[in-house]
C-alpha cells in the first residue's frame, strides 16, 4: 500500500531549476532510496516532504490525503547538515525537540530514557553536548530523530560520522523500525547500504527523477549480460570459439584452470553461451554478473548527461550551415 | 500557536537559567545602591578629620566666637606662640593658624596659615563665621545708633529669595506649573532606557537565531515548526527576559534602597543633613526645615502635572514598538549571515538610525519644538527613542497620533518583510550575503 507520494513536483530556486515534475511513491513498511549526484535535488524534495519549503507546482501526499502543516508531528527528519545546541543539557535539548514534534513532557522523557538505554548512553543524559565526540553526537541525534514514533522517517545521509560498528547498530535500528511499521525515505551516496536496505529506489539526476524502481528489479534492468565462467581447457580454442556474438573481457589464468568474464553481445538466453563452451572447456562454475548499484547509479548517470547533451546540440542548430 | 508558546518558554528559560544573566541581573541594583550609598558616605565622612586651629586674634572682637564643632576646634592664643608657630606647623598640634588683624572691619581680610592646602569647606566656614560675626555687630551698631524700633526684624523680612516657577498653558488655557529640569530627566532616561533596551535584546534576538544557524540544529527545529514561529517565539521570549531583569532591578532596588535607609537612619539622615547644612551655611534651621517640604511639593507638583498616564503609555508603546521592529530586523539579519564578521557588518544599516536618535536626544531636550525633534520623532526608525523623550515636555496630539501610526505600519512592514528573510536566510550557508540579496529574498515566493 502506497504510504506517500509525490506527484508532478516542481521547483525553481532563482535561476536554477531544484526539481521537474518529479514523482515518487513509497510504500507503506518500505524503505525508499533517493539517490543522485550531489546538487541534483534530493535536499530540495527531502525539504518539500518536510514542509520546509513549499513546490511551486505538484503536491505531496501521505496516505493519500495531501499533506498538511499537522502531518509535520508524525515525520521523523535526519538532515545531512546536522547539529544541537551546543551549551543545552543532551536530555533537554532532546525533551524540547521532542516536544516541538507534538510530545508531552513526560512522554518524550519517558521514550528518551528507553532509547539511551537501549543505545547504552544513560551516563550522558546530563552532560552538554560539546563534552561529547561527534560520532556520540550523532547517536543522540538519530535518538531526537525518532524518539516521537513517526510514521514517516527521512534520513539523509545517516551514516556519514559513525565508525564500523555504530553504523552497523543504526543498519539494526533502521531496519527495527521499518519491522516496527515506520516507512523511511533514505538519501546517501553509499551505494553498500541502498543494495543491504532499499526496497525502492529513485534515481534523480539534474532535476529530473531518471531511474524508479524496485531494487532488484533496476539491477536486473541494468545488467548487460556478462557473465564469469571458470572452466579447465585451452583459452586460444574457447576465445575462437566463442566468436564474434561474445566479448571475453578478462583472463586470468591459474595452473589449469581459466577465469574470464565474457560479455553477450547478443540478446540470447544465457544458455547459448554454456552451449558454445560445453564442446570446448570443462565448465567449473558459472555465474551472470548482476550489476551492484554503484554500476547502476554511473551508468543511469551518465546515460542521463550523454542524452541531455544530445539534446541541447539538437535543440540548439548551428548558425555555419 | 502551542509551538510559539514552546519556544519562548525554551528561550525564556535558557536565558534566565544563564550564570551572566543571574550574576547581571543581581549584580546592577547593588551596584546602583552601592554608588549611591558611596555618596552618601563620602558625604558623610568627608570631613571627619579632626582639625585645631589656632586663633590669634589681634582685633580682639572675637573673643568668645569661633566655639568648636565637631571635628574642628578653635582655640585662641596669643602674639608670641603665634609668631612662634607661624616658623614651622609641623610637629605643632595646631593644623593651621587663623590671624585676624586688628583692622578686619575696614579691610575685610583675614589670614590662615596653615602647612597643607586647606580644603575648601574649612575655608568657606571660617570666611561664613568671619563675615557672619562682623555683619550682626555691623546691623546691631546701625540699631542702636537710628534707635528706630523693631528695625531687626524690618531687616530680616528684607531678605528675599526669588525662585522662578515655569507655568505652561494647556490648550485649554489652564496654567501649570512645569519644570524643564524635571522634564528633561525624564525625557532623557527614557530615551536611554529604551535605546538599550531594544539594542542589548535585540542583539541578543540576533545572536540566538544565529547560534541556531551555526549549529546547524536550524533545519531539524523549522521540520518541527514555521520560521514565523519560531521567531515569534524568541522575539517575545526575549522580550519578557528584558521585563523580568527590569522587574527585578525595580523590586530589588526598592527593596535594598529601603534597607540601606533603615540601617543608616536615623543618625545618618541626621548627620547628612547637619553636613549639608553646615556645607551651604544654613544658620537658622527652621527656615531650612520650613522652605524643605515647600519644595518637596513642589517637584511632586511638577511630576504630577507632566501627564504621567501619557507618557507611561508613550514609553509601553514605543517600548514594545521599537523592540519589535529592530528586533525583527536583527533576527532577519542573524536568518542571513553565517559567521560574525558579515552580522557587523549587516548590523551597522540597522542601527544606525538608533545610535542617531541617541546622539540627538541631548539637542532635543533643549529645544522640544525644533524641527531636528520633529522629524526625528516622526520618522518611524527614530521614534521610538526620539518622541518619546519629547513627550514630557508636552506634543501636539496629531504629531503623536502620525508618530505612531507611522511606527506601526513600519513594524507590521518589518516583521512581514524579517519573516521572509528569516525563512530564506535560514537554510542559505556559505553565501555572501548583501543588502541587494536580501531585498531579491523578499520577492522569493515560499
Amino acid at each position: 500500500m502506497e504510504f506517500f507520494s509525490a506527484k508532478n513536483v516542481n521547483k525553481v530556486f532563482a535561476d536554477t531549476q531544484a526539481l521537474t515534475n518529479v514523482s515518487i511513491s513509497v510504500k507503506q513498511q518500505s524503505i525508499f532510496g533517493l539517490l543522485g549526484p550531489n546538487g541534483a535535488g534530493k535536499t530540495t524534495l527531502i525539504r518539500i516532504i518536510n514542509q520546509i519549503t513549499a513546490p511551486d507546482s505538484g503536491e505531496v501526499f501521505l496516505e493519500g490525503k495531501p499533506m498538511t502543516r499537522a502531518d509535520i508531528s508524525r515525520i521523523g527528519y535526519l538532515p545531512e547538515e546536522r547539529g544541537l545546541y551546543k551549551k543545552m543539557k543532551i536530555s533537554e535539548q532532546a525533551i524540547y525537540l521532542a516536544q516541538l514534534k507534538g510530545m508531552s513532557r513526560h512522554d518524550a522523557a519517558v521514550n528518551l530514557k528507553k532509547w539511551f538505554e537501549k543505545f547504552e548512553i544513560m551516563s550522558w543524559w546530563n552532560k552538554n553536548i560539546e563534552e561529547l565526540s561527534k560520532g556520540m553526537q550523532q547517536k543522540v541525534q538519530f535518538i531526537t530523530t525518532v524518539v516521537h514514533k513517526p510514521k514517516l522517517l527521512i534520513f539523509d545521509e545517516p551514516f556519514s560520522g559513525f565508525d564500523p560498528i555504530n553504523a552497523n547498530l543504526l543498519k539494526q535500528e533502521i531496519l527495527q523500525l521499518k519491522e516496527e511499521g515506520a516507512t523511511i525515505i533514505f538519501s546517501t551516496h553509499n551505494m553498500g547500504s541502498v543494495e543491504e536496505l532499499c526496497d525502492h529506489i529513485a534515481l534523480i539526476n539534474k532535476s529530473h527523477k531518471i531511474v524508479d524502481g524496485e531494487t532488484n528489479e533496476i539491477r536486473e534492468r541494468f545488467k548487460q549480460n556478462i557473465f564469469e565462467v571458470k572452466y579447465r581447457g585451452d583459452f586460444e580454442k574457447v576465445s575462437t570459439t566463442l566468436g564474434a556474438h561474445f566479448r571475453v573481457l578478462s583472463h586470468t589464468e591459474q595452473k589449469n584452470e581459466n577465469l574470464i568474464t565474457v560479455q553477450h553481445l547478443g540478446s540470447q538466453s544465457n544458455n547459448e553461451l554454456i552451449k558454445v563452451l560445453i564442446p570446448v572447456a570443462e565448465i567449473l562454475s558459472f555465474e551472470e554478473k548482476i550489476p551492484g548499484m554503484n554500476d547502476v547509479f554511473i551508468q543511469a548517470v551518465e546515460e542521463a548527461n550523454r542524452k541531455a547533451a544530445a539534446d541541447k546540440q539538437v535543440s540548439e542548430p548551428k548558425m555555419d550551415l | 500557536m502551542n509551538k510559539t508558546l514552546l519556544i519562548l518558554k525554551q528561550e525564556y528559560l535558557k536565558r534566565v537559567k544563564k550564570k551572566s544573566f543571574i550574576v547581571l541581573t543581581l549584580l546592577v541594583p547593588f551596584l546602583m545602591v552601592g554608588m549611591f550609598a558611596l555618596i552618601i558616605f563620602l558625604t558623610i565622612n568627608n570631613d571627619k578629620k579632626e582639625r585645631t586651629i589656632g586663633v590669634y586674634d589681634e582685633s580682639g572682637l572675637f573673643l568668645g566666637e569661633f566655639k568648636s564643632e565637631t571635628y574642628t576646634k578653635y582655640y585662641f592664643i596669643d602674639k608670641q606662640k603665634y609668631e612662634q608657630l607661624k616658623g614651622g606647623l609641623k610637629d605643632a598640634e595646631y593644623y593651621a593658624l587663623l590671624y585676624i588683624p586688628a583692622d578686619i572691619y575696614t579691610n575685610n581680610t583675614a589670614q590662615l596659615v596653615s602647612e597643607k592646602q586647606v580644603p575648601m569647606e574649612l575655608n568657606e566656614q571660617i570666611e561664613r563665621k568671619l563675615s557672619r560675626f562682623i555683619e550682626n555687630d555691623k546691623r546691631q551698631k546701625i540699631i542702636a545708633e537710628t534707635q528706630i524700633p523693631d528695625l531687626e526684624e524690618k531687616l530680616a523680612a528684607t531678605k528675599t529669595n526669588v525662585s522662578l516657577k515655569t507655568l505652561k498653558i494647556s490648550d485649554s488655557g489652564e496654567a501649570k506649573s512645569s519644570s524643564s529640569t524635571v522634564a528633561f530627566i525624564a525625557s532623557y532616561a527614557m530615551g536611554f532606557i529604551i535605546y538599550f533596551f531594544v539594542f542589548m535584546y535585540g542583539a541578543a534576538v540576533m545572536r540566538s537565531v544565529m547560534e541556531e544557524k551555526k549549529s546547524r540544529i536550524i533545519e531539524v527545529i523549522i521540520s518541527s515548526v514555521k520560521p514565523v514561529e519560531l521567531m515569534a517565539g524568541k522575539i517575545i521570549g526575549t522580550a519578557m527576559v528584558g521585563l523580568t531583569q527590569v522587574a527585578i532591578w525595580v523590586v530589588l532596588g526598592t527593596a535594598v534602597m529601603i534597607g540601606v535607609q533603615s540601617f543608616f537612619s536615623p543618625e545618618t539622615a541626621q548627620q547628612m543633613g547637619q553636613s549639608i547644612m553646615e556645607n551651604q551655611g544654613q544658620m537658622n534651621p527652621a527656615m531650612t526645615q520650613a522652605t524643605q517640604p515647600n519644595e518637596v511639593m513642589q517637584v511632586m507638583e511638577m511630576i504630577s502635572n507632566l501627564n504621567i498616564p501619557l507618557i507611561l503609555f508613550s514609553f509601553v508603546f514605543y517600548f514594545l514598538a521599537g523592540y519589535l521592529l529592530y528586533s525583527s530586523l536583527m533576527g532577519a539579519i542573524g536568518a542571513a549571515v553565517d559567521n560574525d564578521e558579515d552580522s557587523q557588518q549587516m548590523i551597522f544599516p540597522v542601527t544606525f538610525p538608533l545610535i542617531l536618535s541617541i546622539m540627538v536626544l541631548f539637542s532635543i531636550a533643549r529645544n522640544p519644538e525644533g524641527s531636528v525633534a520633529f522629524w526625528f520623532s516622526i520618522i518611524p526608525f527614530t521614534s521610538p527613542v526620539v518622541m518619546l523623550a519629547r513627550v514630557p515636555y508636552g506634543v501636539p496630539a496629531w504629531e503623536l497620533l502620525l508618530s505612531m501610526f507611522l511606527l506601526v505600519l513600519t513594524v507590521v512592514g518589518a516583521i512581514a518583510a524579517a519573516a521572509k528573510i528569516y525563512r530564506v536566510g535560514l537554510l542559505m550557508y556559505g553565501k555572501k550575503v548583501n543588502l541587494k540579496e536580501m531585498i531579491k529574498w523578499l520577492r522569493y515566493k515560499n
